[in-house]
This record gives C-alpha cells, structure tokens and sequence, in this order.
C-alpha cells in the first residue's frame, strides 16, 4: 500500500509545488507565453493522431480529445 | 536656435503622445458583425498493419489506409456590450479502407471493405474581456455506414486575479451502433453466400443506443514568464451497447461468439500538461496522463514535443511519446476465452501492452504569410507507431491556416 501511495504523493506534491511557486506575471511580460507553439492544448495538426490512439488504445480523454462516444472506438 | 530648440521639444511630444499607452475611449466602441477571421484546412493520410484483427477474434490482418480531411471556418465579432462571440463550423471526411472488414463474412469475401464517415460541427463562444469569462454552445454529427452519433456541449470559463483560468465542459453522445453481425450469427445466413455474403445482402439492421456524458474539467495557470500549467480531469460514463457486432471470439473449443462486454463503463482520465520556454529558441512541451476505468484498463501516456525555432517564424519540432496500459479484466486472445465467462472480447485495443510513437513537424507561419499570401501559417507533421502487439503504423498530416 505504501509503495502504491508513494508515486501519487510525489506528484500531488510537484503538481502543488509548481502552483504554488508561481509569480506574478504582468500582461508586457507574456510575449513568450503568448508564443503559438506555448499554447496548452493539442496542435490542430495532431487532430487525427488523437483520433486514431482513441481506436488503437484503451484509454481515451484529458488532452482536449475524444473521451468516447462520436465513434466507434473505445 | 530658440526655434530649433523648440521643434525638436515639439516633435519629442508628439512623438511621446503617439507611442504613449492610451487609455481606449471605450464610448466610440462599435459593434462588428460576425466576419470570417480563419480558416484551417487539417489533412492527415493514415496506414497501418498488424495481425490481431477483433472481427477474426485476435488473428487477421489489421492493415487499415484513412485519408481524412477536415475544414474549419471561424466567424468572430463583438456585440453590443463588447462581448467577443467566436462562430466555428467544422466538417470533416474520412475515407477509409479495412482488411479486415472482408471477414465480417466467415469466408472472407464481404465485399464492403472501405467506408466513408461525415462529421460536421458547430461551436460557438462568448466571451467577456472585462469580466474575464467565456460561455460556450456545441452541437456534433457523425455518420457512417454502421455508426452514428449526435453530440452536444456547453461550457464556461473564469479567469482568476492571479493569472490562471477554471474551465468546465458537459458534453453527451448519443449514438446508435449498426448490428451488422458476422456472417455466421446472422438469420438465415449461409456462410458462403454466392454475392460474398455479408452485410450487403441485409440492407436492414436493427441498431443498439450508446450514450456517453462527459464532465471535462480544467485548470490552467502561468507560473511565471517562462512557464505554464494545465491540469485536465474528464469524467466519463457510457452506457448501452460498448462492443461491436462484428467483433468475433473464439472459444478453447473453437467456436465462436460475438463479443460481449457490460453496458456501462466509468472512465476517469487525469492529465497535466507543462510548456516551458527554454533560452530564445527551444520550447519543451510535456504530457503526462494517468487512466483509469472499472474494466480494470489502467494505463500511464507521457509525451515530450521540442519546437526548435530556426528563425522565428520557422521551427522544427521532434516528438515522443509512451503508453503503457493494462489488460481489461475481459480480454482474452484467439481460443483462450471460456464459455463459462459471463464477458469476452479479443479486442487488442482492450490487451496488455505498450506503445512508442515518435516523428517530427514542421511549422512555417511569416508574419505577410507564407508566400506573401492570406496562408498564414503552416504544418506537416509525420509519425511512426509501434505496439507490442505487432500493431505498425505511419500517419502523415497537413494543417493549412488562412487569415
């Protein structure tokens, strides 16, 4: 049980870790952040790659993509 | 010299007025009618080869082609109360051909062996500047020869005073799963039919429902100037029919069934993405998602993308990405399943195994455009794909942007 917990305690704490360590960023200073290739979500041109893991893959959702349901795949 | 003291005293001032920040008369705001602002043109050409095809119960070639084309068209105007309204209708075609399709019949001469699927889309998003927020509406449609699907959404976004935004999507597919049994379990079906058997010969199929609701939240957040979060939860449960008719499974004594899986299945993926910009030209783009469901699949996805920007408006970008997953409590290969087992499915999509999948793009976006043209950026992409399962694949895609 311990084993299992550990991994899931190292992410809580680096996922709480870096959203906690943030700093005030003013709108002037986003010039990188607000860079096309920085953007948070998955790339137009990755679309079909989604959709094809989505069918290949039992697992499916979290990225923006397909959670099931619209094909038939899983 | 007083005089040319005061010109160049005079021409500092107009200068210092012209590039001061100013604050914006927001009583000369006009509305603007929605008006085309983007087009994206997404192409992608699709080939794979393995030998676990589901509709021979785990042996059979896999070998699949899907050339799929997509095209968006973007509106966006501002209404009355300088609410930013975004129009986005997509429609997207797939053509596609599979082997193993020719085995739905026992003899493997079905004759449908490629098929077409149309799915066009509308979304629409307000959204509220001053207030930080954004509502948004989605209606969907897909159609094939043995699957179709309605789809809708809502969603809302806030943002918060410290850089970040909450997001929360409610999305429901209604579906409806084309009985197209194999050859053998259809009625009064001869399994060497002389027209090659099949489906054609049955122009009439009952239909069984599928529903999935989806509840997708969000939360993204800059960390500073370089770095930025997003942590992704989907909700998910399906209901009704969660196989395929055709998908065939064989018995430790040789005969076969239908696949047969539970009618509900709860999905709970959790991803976390992180982009950091590192010196001036390298950004890192990591994924990492954790996925579990009560078919007892549990599997971990971890990708890195590097653009490498060469110039700044041209950048290469390697990629890689891991899966592992485990095997659903269903699962059993060709003539393993008992028949005393209440579930079975030879699905290789449902196996224990693990996956590399690697390529590279490469993105051109000019500020004039590419060319000099209203082509403002482009993409193409390649990948290669490998299971444990044997399962090979290449996928190659295009994404044209217009503006």
């Amino acid at each position: 049980m311990k084993k299992k917990l550990f991994p899931w305690c190292l992410v809580a704490l680096l996922i709480s870790g870096a959203f906690t360590a943030c700093s005030p960023v003013k709108e002037y200073q986003k010039n990188k952040l607000n860079d096309s290739e920085m953007s948070l979500s998955s790339r137009k041109v990755e679309k079909n790659e989604l959709n094809f893991q989505s069918y290949r893959e039992g697992a499916a959702g979290a990225n923006g993509g397909k959670t099931g349901g619209g094909c038939g795949c899983n | 010299m007083k005089k040319i003291c005061l010109t160049v005293v005079g021409m500092y001032l107009m200068l210092l007025h012209a590039f001061s920040q100013v604050t914006k008369d927001t009583s000369t705001f006009k509305p603007r009618k929605l008006t085309l602002d983007e087009v994206n043109l997404v192409s992608s050409y699709y080939t794979q080869n393995g030998d676990h095809s589901a509709v021979q119960g785990g042996i059979g070639s896999e070998k699949v082609t899907d050339l799929a084309n997509g095209l968006e068209l973007k509106w966006v105007g501002w209404d009355a109360h300088q609410r930013k309204n975004t129009l986005t209708a997509g429609l997207g075609i797939d053509l596609h051909t599979a082997a193993s399709q020719a085995y739905i019949s026992k003899t493997g001469a079905s004759s449908r062996t490629n098929g077409t699927r149309i799915y066009p889309s509308l979304d629409w998003t307000r959204e509220n500047e001053k207030k930080g927020t954004s509502l948004s509406l989605g209606a969907y449609y897909s159609n094939e020869f043995n699957y179709q699907s309605i789809g809708v959404s809502a969603g809302g976004t806030i943002k918060t005073k410290h850089n970040g935004e909450f997001g929360l999507k409610l999305s429901s597919y209604f579906d409806q799963v084309k009985l197209i049994y194999p050859s053998e379990f259809e009625p009064n079906s001869t399994t060497t039919s002389a027209s090659g058997g099949g489906e054609d010969d049955h122009p009439h199929y009952g239909s069984s429902p599928r529903q999935t609701y989806t509840a997708s939240l969000s939360f993204s957040q800059i960390i500073n100037t370089r770095l930025q979060a997003s942590l992704l939860l989907d909700v998910v449960q399906q209901h009704g029919y969660l196989g395929l008719p055709f998908h065939r499974v064989y018995f430790t004594d040789q005969t076969d069934a239908v696949e047969r899986l539970p009618s509900n299945r709860f999905k709970l993926p959790l991803g976390l993405r992180l982009n950091y910009f590192l010196g001036d030209k390298i950004i890192l783009r990591s994924y990492y998602r954790y996925y579990m469901d009560n078919w007892g699949v549990r599997s971990h996805t971890a990708s890195l993308e590097v653009p490498v920007k060469i110039t700044p408006f041209f950048s290469v970008s390697p990629f890689y990405r891991y899966y592992v997953q485990t095997a659903a409590d269903y699962f059993a290969p060709y003539t393993q399943h008992l028949k005393t087992d209440t579930y079975y499915t030879s699905n290789y999509a449902l196996s224990a195994f693990s996956s590399n999948f690697f390529g590279a793009g490469i993105r051109l976006a000019p500020p004039n455009g590419v060319f000099g043209t209203h082509l403002s950026s482009l993409e193409i992409r390649y990948g290669h794909y490998t299971q444990t399962t044997d399962l090979v694949s290449d996928v190659i895609s295009l994404h044209l942007q217009f503006r």
